[in-house]
């Protein structure tokens, strides 16, 4: 590499040129040339952790008898089950981590009322009757809905289309016999939609479980049928809009949606006037048991309980935001001076050193992405200092090997050579203590611990970079043409 | 320069230091936030810039106590110019809803009462994050002390490296964890997880220190094989001084950019770091290379040994 820095500075120069398009940028697309194939398409923003937002933290525990174990798969399962749900609530950008072996850690960035969000979690869970058409999907499929989203209805009340009214079918019984999923043979003529695009499908909800008074499990009345039905009465103000619904989508596929995952998918026999119908399946006791226990309450595999909450008001993230910035610069700023003025020319060096690595470790947490935290941003600012730390190490023997008279060039490769072992080790035990910091942060959810350990570690390893590759690169560059006796005071001498 | 000659005049300042943090650790303690002990943690603004007085909150705490959901007694802290800190023991959110709503109709004078930030941790989470806690320092200490031992192994007695290195390591957490101490004592400053981040840092980076001035006595070993160890000791120190001023100077004037302009939130954070930061560079110079010359010498032998007296 010695021998030819104008190779790594071309690397550099790459690097920074790339490192500085991320940085700039909110998304980046990178498009193959030859067919036209989009290679890379993200969104790369600085995510901010929920104390520079403002935001609720949450940590769930599982509610269980103390000798009781959880399953992993269990734990999985209900932190998806609560995501749905928070997503349902309409909370954008929530994040659900599971920390086994009993915990879920759960993050909604922007919310300042604990007490909804909590009860909401807790709560049974979301149902939805939501409307797929003529499309029949597979119990278990995941699907999404608009219930929550901007243009959804409010709880309970449908808006049906003026075409869809048009042709209301009479009917005569109350209760419908409804053929599921093994049953299901009129709506098996369309099972179109192959060319379906990538984008998912976002599905009507026409009605949540808050509409349901009551559900029952009945031995069917019809011959030859399983044996067991589930019978559902609607509250009073639901019925109409039912009727009206039913009445419009005869032969629709009508799914029964908890948490997001279908669980049942009828389709519509008839129009349902009196507020109570039943689904009909090859139940048995215990299956048409649990699905009206689903339908009652909802279900998480383990009954989680809050053990810990931590919520930040918007006004104090925006504030931390700003000083912080304020901070960075003013620190980095008088960084940069002080190797000015007390290395001269190296110390030019290394600002530029140090500005390529403030860009590469940003682009780093962009693309990582790092999450943020005020002590994170904190972890980064201190890693600015132990950056500066290896080029001061680097000139420090850079002077002892001039004052012992070598040639510039001697000069950088030996007091880099012999700089090294102490940048090696020094730095070494810095990341053991991140990683350390890692685990302990990871393990508790401690988010702010976590953050700080991330940043610094980067930071270091980043500033490694910067010391081995780019300073030393830049000190060739730039000065294997300078005869250092005619200048020595450039070099503080 | 001679810093070695001086070494003991250097082990009283350090004493100096360290001894009232331990006394204040003996008798007044740590006092350790709801991150250990469980707890809640109200930070209020009152957007009208007149908080009510701590007297006044802990009446208004006192009324929305109840035998099951203790929180009479709270901790309240002003956090000028216009918000409070208020600790007590868990509540629920009900009642720290309505805890707020009274705040505000009572104390608002009309105007905005914002919550800055809200937390609460169960005291069976507490403990565990506390037991954690203790076993990360451990960690850190053991996982640091074989880094050493193992990249000083080709030196002679390269046990008395890592062990030197360990000394000068507790020394720092000695005084960060004494500061706190007192600290907590007059100002009120609770360990919390940020603290214990701080301490780890701090433990990294007087390591990291301590390890660049051996590895200068570790290359002058070789080099002047004649010159008794004392002299190696004190050129390396002398040698390395620069950088070890330099990088600290660039380390603390970041912090300080941060203590000063950053958010009041991570404030003690960034003092304790500033503290530990300090410390860790005295002891890299006036602590861990003299340890190895009193061990070198094996001064302890004269140490109780009445001093000959002049005739």
């Amino acid at each position: 590499m010695t021998r030819r820095p104008y190779l790594s500075l071309v690397i550099i120069l790459l690097l920074v040129a790339l490192a500085s398009w991320v940085d700039l940028s909110k998304q980046i697309t990178i498009v193959n040339p030859l067919n036209g194939k989009t290679l890379v398409d993200r969104k790369v923003d600085i995510r901010l952790g929920l104390d520079l937002r403002g935001g609720l933290q949450v940590l769930l525990e599982a509610d269980l008898p103390a000798n009781a174990t959880v399953n992993s798969n269990d734990l999985t399962t209900t932190r998806q089950i609560l995501e749905n749900r928070a997503n349902g609530l309409g909370v954008s950008e929530v994040v659900m981590q599971s920390a086994p072996p009993n915990r879920i850690v759960a993050e909604f960035p922007g919310i300042q009322n604990s007490d909804e969000v909590v009860k909401a979690l807790q709560q049974t869970g979301l149902l939805e009757f939501v409307d797929l058409g003529d499309e029949r999907l597979a119990v278990g499929t995941a699907i999404q809905t608009d219930y929550g989203t901007a243009n959804a209805v409010p709880d309970g009340i449908v808006t049906l289309s003026p075409t869809n009214t048009a042709s209301p079918i009479p009917s005569a019984t109350d209760t419908v016999p409804a053929p599921t999923e093994a049953a299901a043979a009129t709506s098996q003529e369309t099972p179109a939609a192959t060319e379906a695009p990538a984008a998912p499908t976002i599905y009507h909800t026409m009605m949540t479980g808050a509409s349901l008074s009551s559900v029952n499990v009945e031995v069917s009345q019809q011959v030859g049928s399983s044996g067991y039905v589930i019978a559902f009465t609607l509250k009073s103000d639901a019925t109409t809009m039912f009727s009206d619904y039913t009445g419009s989508h005869v032969g629709k596929i009508l799914a029964i949606v908890l948490d997001k995952h279908i669980i049942s998918a009828p389709s519509i026999n008839s129009q349902i006037d009196k507020g109570t119908g039943i689904i009909e399946g090859n139940f048995t006791q215990d299956s048409a048991n649990a699905l009206a226990i689903q339908l009652r309450y909802g279900s998480l595999p383990v009954p989680v309980k809050v053990v810990e909450s931590r919520s930040v008001g918007a006004t104090l993230g925006e504030e931390s935001v700003r000083r912080s910035l304020i901070a960075g610069i003013i620190g980095l700023s008088v960084v940069i001076l002080f190797m000015l003025l007390y290395y001269r020319l190296p110390g030019f060096i290394a600002d530029l050193a140090l500005i390529v690595y403030a860009l590469l470790s940003l682009m780093l947490f962009k693309l990582i992405p790092v999450v943020l935290t005020l002590p994170g941003i904190a972890g980064f600012i201190l890693s600015i200092g132990m950056a500066v730390d290896a080029n001061i190490l680097i000139f420090e023997r850079l002077k002892e090997e001039l004052r012992a008279g070598r040639t510039l060039r001697q000069a950088i490769d030996l007091g880099w050579a012999r700089a090294w072992p102490s940048i090696r080790d020094s730095n070494s035990s810095t990341l053991i203590t991140c990683l350390i910091l890692f685990i302990f942060g990871n393990t508790f959810g401690a988010s702010m611990v976590k953050g700080f350990s991330v940043t610094l570690a980067i930071g270091v390893l980043v500033s490694l970079f910067t010391a081995i590759i780019v300073t030393r690169t830049f000190l060739h560059v730039v000065l294997d043409r300078i005869k250092f006796a005619e200048h020595p005071r450039w070099f503080g001498i | 320069m001679n810093i070695i000659k001086r070494r003991y005049l250097y082990f009283a300042i350090s004493l100096l230091v360290i001894i009232p943090g331990i006394l204040a650790l003996i008798f007044w303690g740590l006092s350790l936030g709801i991150d250990f002990t469980g707890g809640s943690l109200l930070e209020v603004r009152f957007e009208s810039g007149n908080p009510p007085s701590i007297t006044e909150v802990a009446n208004l705490y006192a009324e929305y106590s109840t035998p099951e959901l203790d929180i009479s007694d709270p901790i309240v802290q002003p956090l000028p110019p216009d918000s409070l800190s208020i600790r007590s023991r868990e509540m629920d959110d009900a009642t720290k809803s309505e805890v707020v709503t009274a705040l505000q109709e009572r104390f608002g004078s009309g105007k905005n009462v914002i919550i800055l930030n809200f937390t609460q941790v169960s005291p069976a989470v507490g403990q565990e994050v506390a037991r954690a806690a203790t076993v990360a320092v451990v960690m850190a200490a053991l996982a640091i002390l074989i880094y050493i031992w193992f990249a000083f192994r080709k030196v002679n007695h390269a046990f008395r490296y890592g062990t030197a290195a360990i000394i000068a390591m507790l020394h720092d957490v000695l005084v960060v964890v004494g500061v706190e101490a007192i600290f907590g004592h007059f100002l009120g400053w609770q360990v919390d997880s940020l603290f214990l981040t701080a301490l780890l840092t701090v433990i990294g980076f007087s390591v990291h220190d301590t390890i660049v001035v051996f590895d200068r006595i570790r290359e002058n070993s070789n080099i002047y094989r004649r010159v008794d160890y004392e002299t190696v000791v004190n050129h390396s120190i002398v040698q390395t001084l620069d950088r070890s001023i330099n990088t600290q100077l660039t380390v603390m004037i970041t912090l300080l950019a941060l203590a000063l302009f950053g958010g009041t939130s991570i404030r003690h954070f960034v003092i304790i770091l500033l503290i530990g930061v300090f410390s860790g560079t005295y002891s890299s110079i006036f602590n861990a290379p003299p340890i190895l010359t009193v061990w070198e010498n094996k001064e302890w032998r004269t140490w109780f040994r009445r001093k000959p007296v002049a005739v």
